[in-house]
């Protein structure tokens, strides 16, 4: 596996403390001054020059969100967030409305290079398409809607994926060319009312991205987005929202990177799928963002709200996650399973390290008939971290025939660090049938001995293991991803042994 | 020319000594047995030679190569040609046994400054090595020792063996948990890798594993000592008369 090799190479190069992600970018960028007010939400709506009911659907949220209280039953522990000291806006200064690749600033070109992202994008970017008969079908095309701050800095591909009917767009976009799609749909699946951070998401959300596949099409390459935090003490509030139309398939990619920061940053996502009948969509999510240092200071705030709605029969939504970064995560990319026979998968890796905090989960709400759900979720905490599992699987009155299996396996890597598992289980007929298995293990001594008497470091030893342990899930990426993801992994768990 | 030497060793475990100043040669090309009772410090000495964690050598040395052992790490070892075929050898569910085969192999290449082997030469190395030792390739593609057998979990170590090419091979109660065809299986694999450059120390409790693979020198170990070295003869000797002459003897 040259992956581990690699990797091997990376981790003797950084430690905790050097942040591999933690640079800066010069660039001027637009903000707003700081807090939270009608005021500011006005000048969000406005800089996006968006129409009035979209302004009012954001002024409602903020109203909302005034009466609202921060949820604190997750396992999760920091210091309360002023709400009034952060940033809501911050945008790159367009020099002009950007259409190639050559227009876009080339210090955020060189951002998406130190990340090590490019190569196989930066070919996209730049349109270097494979001669006809000359397609490699290992190397699938990806489409990139960058993500720069929180403005949508180019979006290619634009052109294909029109011949096939997709939508592929900033949702500000969205919001201007495809009102009756984006008033249909926004906010159907997580209501602006739903939790503290999904509202205050709706009132001040400034970007993310909008797909749409008409029905009856496969959507003819993998839909990707960077994400990336720069703007010092700028919350970062992307909305996504991605329909599926009857018989469609789309599947999707995010990853996220940030910068090293003293402050921590609040990241509050809010990502909305709808599968209309027979329609399918797959999410897939590594998230790297800056963890904190070793002392537990600084790292992102991760308090996001996913949720798929599997609106139509026979639809089906699969959530793939591989979660190394942020100091604290609170996110349970979840299942609405309504149509009859819809199908709801989650598959994440969520490693800790160091101060880390994560509490992930899921939850299956089966209401339609015959529907089925699974979830393969494993653990890993290393160092000091906690390591929360949390899981809700309910079944309706009448959903019949409702059927779940959740394996739920935890790793410990050394003796400081704590892997907890709450599954919630509500079966509200006789007929739903619920399987839930969940173990523990530490990384046993004798198995590193023995890869280390082969010749491995102990560094190499534990990146194999944990390797491992998260095949099963590492199997449901993308190809593209599972590399990527792999090497993180390794590079996430460096220094949490001896 | 010697290739490993233990001087005067003395080891301790959790403040209990257990090896009391063990003193043993082994050249190039020979093949070694120690033998004797439960808790003589037989396992001890291949864990401490091999460096695993929790030993405290408070005395002593060993040489390997003519270098101090005991300033390397156990990674170092292994690239320097230090084997140990462990008595119950590890599952690592999800690493497919081809994977680790590659990883370890590239390792120990890197670690001596060698090029590290590209896919398709590794496959053909592991194949020929794997054909020669009867290992199905289905058996590669399986977690490593996830599901094998005593005998497939011994026939893997032989087969790391044939492939990382170790100097000095220490097998740990062979022929523990194998019964007497699988035994000549994994025995047939270890002889098939005895070279004049090569030496092995093989640790047993029993006579039955020498009639397979037959020794230049037999030790008798008790109580953290060697107490008697002599030819193949030896081992036939303790089988018929037991260890009980050596318990005193120490």
């Amino acid at each position: 596996m040259p992956a581990v090799q690699e990797t091997v190479e990376r981790v003797k190069r950084i430690d905790v403390d050097q942040y591999r992600y933690g640079f800066e970018t010069l660039i001027e960028s637009e903000k707003a001054p700081k807090g939270l007010s009608e005021e500011i939400v006005k000048f969000i709506s406005q800089k996006k020059n968006e129409p009035a009911w979209m302004l009012q659907w954001r002024l409602e949220a903020y109203r909302r969100w005034l009466t609202m209280q921060e949820p604190t039953w997750a396992r999760v522990d920091y210091p309360k967030i002023d709400f009034q000291d952060l940033y809501y806006y911050a945008a790159p200064k367009p020099k002009k409305t950007v259409t190639s690749l050559d227009e876009i600033d080339p210090e955020i070109l060189k951002t998406y290079e130190k990340l090590g992202i490019p190569l196989r994008e930066v070919a996209m970017l730049e349109g270097v398409e494979p001669k006809v008969g000359e397609e490699d079908p290992a190397r699938r095309k990806i489409a990139v809607d960058a993500v720069f701050d929180s403005v949508s800095v180019a979006t290619t591909f634009k052109a294909e994926l029109k011949k096939a009917g997709v939508i592929f767009m900033p949702i500000s976009e969205a919001i201007r060319e495809h009102p009756e799609l984006v008033q249909k749909y926004l906010g159907s699946v997580v209501p602006t009312s739903d939790n503290f951070y999904a509202t205050l998401n709706s009132a001040v959300f400034s970007d993310g991205s909008f797909v749409y596949v008409p029905p009856g099409v496969r959507c003819p390459m993998e839909l990707s987005t960077y994400f990336r935090i720069n703007e010092r003490n700028t919350g970062q509030f992307e909305r996504t929202l991605i329909i599926a139309d009857k018989g469609s398939y789309v599947s999707y990619l995010e990853g996220c990177t940030a910068p090293q920061r003293d402050e921590n940053q609040l990241h509050a996502a809010v990502v909305e799928l709808v599968a209309l009948d027979d329609a399918e969509i797959k999410y897939s999510t590594v998230q790297n963002w800056y963890p904190g240092n070793s002392e537990g200071k600084g790292g992102i705030y991760n308090f996001v709200t996913k949720r798929g709605d599997c609106r139509g029969a026979n639809s089906k939504i699969s959530w793939t996650q591989v979660e190394t970064g942020s100091a604290i995560t609170w996110k349970y990319p979840s299942c609405i399973l309504r149509g009859d026979n819809s199908r709801g998968e989650f598959y994440s890796i969520a490693i800790s390290n160091g101060f880390q905090q994560v509490d992930s989960g899921t939850k299956m709400i089966h209401l339609g008939k015959n529907t089925s759900s699974r979830i393969i979720s494993k653990g890993i905490a290393a160092g000091k971290s906690q390591n929360t599992y949390r899981g809700l699987v309910t079944a309706h009155r009448k959903a019949l025939g409702a059927r779940n299996f959740t394996a739920c396996d935890s790793l410990l890597i050394g003796d400081k660090c704590g892997a907890h598992t709450v599954p919630y289980i509500e079966a509200k007929n006789s007929s739903a049938t619920f399987e839930h298995e969940a173990t523990t293990s530490k990384i046993s001594e004798d198995v590193l001995f023995y890869c280390i008497q082969r010749g491995l470091s102990q560094e190499e030893a534990v990146g194999l293991v944990v390797n491992g342990f998260v095949k099963d899930v590492l199997q449901q990426l993308p190809m593209e991803f599972a590399v990527e993801a792999q090497k993180l992994i390794s590079i996430s768990l460096e220094g949490s042994v001896g | 020319m010697a290739l490993l030497e233990v001087k005067d060793l003395k080891v301790r475990v959790e403040e209990r000594e257990i090896l009391h100043g063990l003193t043993l040669t082994v050249n190039e090309g020979e093949v070694h047995a120690i033998m004797g009772p439960n808790g003589s410090g037989k396992s001890t000495l291949s864990h401490v030679i091999a460096g695993k964690p929790g030993y405290e050598v408070t005395d002593g040395q060993i040489f390997f190569k003519g270098e101090d052992l005991l300033e390397m790490s156990p990674d170092e070892r292994a690239a320097k040609g230090v084997f140990l075929a462990f008595q119950y050898p590890v599952e690592i569910p999800g690493v497919a046994t081809m994977t680790f085969l590659r990883t370890a192999l590239n390792a120990q290449r890197k670690a001596r400054g060698e090029s590290e082997y590209s896919t398709p030469d590794f496959l053909k190395k592991v194949r020929e090595v794997s054909k020669s030792l009867n290992i199905p390739q289905d058996m590669l593609k399986r977690g490593v020792n996830v599901g094998f057998s005593g005998g497939e979990k011994k026939r893997n170590e032989v087969l790391q063996m044939a492939l990382f090419e170790p100097s000095l091979c220490i097998l740990d109660e062979m022929d523990s948990g194998l019964d007497i065809d699988a035994l000549r299986i994994a025995a047939d694999g270890v002889n098939a890798l005895r070279s004049p450059k090569r030496a092995m120390v093989v640790i047993t409790h029993y006579q039955r594993l020498l009639n397979y693979i037959v020794p230049d020198v037999v030790h008798v170990m008790s109580k953290g000592r060697v107490v008697k070295s002599g030819g193949k003869d030896l081992a036939l000797e303790l089988e018929a008369s037991g260890y009980a002459q050596f318990e005193d003897a120490a």
